[in-house]
């Protein structure tokens, strides 16, 4: 069979930052996946008793597990808000582009309060890891 | 009746009976996560550490129901989500079908695995 052009045809629209919204909430989408394998092992480390649990607690306390927490916590909070903003599209409402860019706009601040609040109960909290 | 003709039918040409299935439960599990995920979400933000806090806390009256409910909603989430993403940007007949079998197995197993660690917990705080 001859080689078909395929769609999303990205070169032909011109750039809107709408574009990139879309493509973070599958970004997002792929992280929080990953991030289920570590809940998963989370999970798997209480129910393997308090010598399993303390180890992985002493994995949680390293650095990088903390950056990839507070990561995994503001993809969660993107996820959430774009992913409401998703369900009312797909109810019909908010297709018009003035529309579409103020719901943008808002799910952004909505995200990014969501996100800091999450960043700052991870680092202040109770749960401190 | 069917107005398909014997060699269609046997050459499976047609619809699949499958439709908008795999788009409806994708937000059927969304619109169930969206409470479930903000409650996991806070309750292990502000759950104080330490394994008889833990532990605790996932065996206590409902928790396990809902946590082994929240889990399995994302996984299975996840797996029609993932699905979607290599069918759009893997090509090639093998990467593509490895691809989708080994996010199969991974989700597959990610649900297996979180089930049993939340019921084992539950069942150790029961006893």
């Amino acid at each position: 069979m001859a080689e078909r052009p395929l769609s999303p045809h990205l070169q032909v629209y011109r750039f809107g930052y709408t574009m990139s919204l879309s493509i973070l909430h599958r970004i997002t989408g792929v992280a929080l996946g990953c991030a289920l394998i570590g809940l998963t092992g989370w999970l798997m480390a209480a129910a393997g008793g308090p010598s399993s649990y303390a180890q992985a607690t002493r994995v949680l306390r390293a650095w990088p597990s903390r950056v990839l927490c507070a990561l995994a916590l503001i993809a969660l909070c993107y996820h959430f808000c774009n992913g409401l903003r998703h369900l009312v599209w797909d109810m019909g409402y908010g297709f018009e582009r003035r529309e579409a860019r103020r719901s943008a706009a808002l799910m952004l601040v909505a995200a990014l309060a969501a996100a800091l609040a999450c960043v700052v109960a991870l680092l202040y909290g109770a749960a401190r890891p | 009746m069917s107005l398909r003709s014997p060699l269609a039918r046997v050459l499976y040409h047609g619809a699949a009976r499958d439709g908008v299935g795999h788009w409806w439960v994708q937000r059927v599990t969304a619109v169930a996560l969206a409470p479930l995920a903000l409650w996991l979400t806070v309750s292990l933000l502000v759950l104080p550490d330490g394994y008889a806090a833990v532990s605790a806390w996932i065996g206590a009256g409902v928790h396990p129901v809902l946590l082994s409910l929240t889990v399995l909603l994302a996984i299975w989430h996840s797996w029609l989500g993932l699905q979607v993403v290599i069918e759009d940007y893997v090509h090639g007949f093998l990467v593509k079908t490895g691809s989708l079998l080994l996010s199969s197995c991974v989700h597959g197993l990610l649900a297996a695995s979180a089930l049993y660690a939340v019921l084992r917990i539950a069942l150790k705080a029961a006893a």
